[in-house]
């Protein structure tokens, strides 16, 4: 936890792995919330 | 009666119930549309934020040394911190939600640029948390950030080693700003209504 975190280094691009993460973790989250079904909606007569 | 006819308080009444109908205000329906997890983000970032709120009204009450030394001190420090990571982080998510569905379509340009205006602020006040901590990531950050103020010449406006002026502008002046911009920026989604997907007049009536 005291170590610096490691650094992913491709050509301009510099990010540390933790905020890689995050950012992955948000683009994943955000996927899922289009794809998912959202609960009560989708059955028949409901596209009001 | 007719004394009162034409005061301001009548005519703020009727121009806000003509602007707020309660309807719009505390709508019981939402369209079709908003039927997906997007739209919760919003509200989920107004969640963070009610945390963030309460959790550093407990910090400001104890002080600095107990948020530092004490294990509950720890645990709302850290309740804290969190509650400001979950909140950026699905700002961005419902950024990214409004940006891609065009979110300041039909006349919603105010609210869009209310929630910038959010975004931007809530990046000061977590700059002037981090300097506020009172430990030496504190300072480190804050002796580079005076630097950084002073090439664009706000030095002279935010000196961000005075522990002082960033703990009182933190804890006070920009949590009124935003809990205020959040009001605000719920208030125009409601009289306006959440914006309809692009393309949905078009698929509905073909």
């Amino acid at each position: 936890m005291d170590s610096p975190a490691g650094y992913l280094h491709l050509g301009f691009i510099l990010i540390s792995y933790p905020n890689l993460i995050v950012i992955g973790g948000m683009i994943v989250l955000f996927a899922v919330a289009l794809l998912a079904p959202f609960h009560g909606v989708g059955g028949k007569g409901d596209k009001s | 009666m007719s004394v009162i006819d034409g005061s301001w308080t009548e005519r703020a009444r009727e121009y806000l119930g003509r602007r707020l109908p309660a309807t719009n205000l505390l709508p019981d329906r939402q369209p079709y549309y908003v039927g997906s997890w997007v739209y919760v983000f919003g509200v989920v970032t107004i969640a963070a934020l009610v945390w963030v709120i309460l959790s550093g009204m407990v910090l400001s009450f104890f002080g600095p040394q107990w948020w530092h030394v004490s294990g509950v001190g720890r645990f709302f420090n850290g309740l804290h911190f969190w509650s400001v990571q979950l909140f950026f982080v699905f700002m961005v998510l419902h950024l990214w939600g409004q940006y891609f569905a065009a979110g300041w379509r039909d006349g919603r340009a105010k609210t869009w640029m209310a929630g910038v205006v959010i975004f931007l602020v809530s990046i000061v006040a977590a700059f002037t948390g981090y300097v506020s901590q009172q430990n030496f990531d504190a300072q480190w950050i804050a002796v580079n950030a005076k630097d950084a103020m002073n090439s664009v010449g706000a030095g002279a406006f935010f000196n961000v080693l005075n522990f002082g002026q960033m703990y009182g502008i933190h804890v006070v002046l920009l949590p009124l700003a935003i809990t205020f911009l959040v009001g605000l920026h719920v208030l125009l989604v409601r009289m306006k209504g959440v914006v309809k997907p692009i393309g949905y007049d078009r698929k509905v009536t073909r």
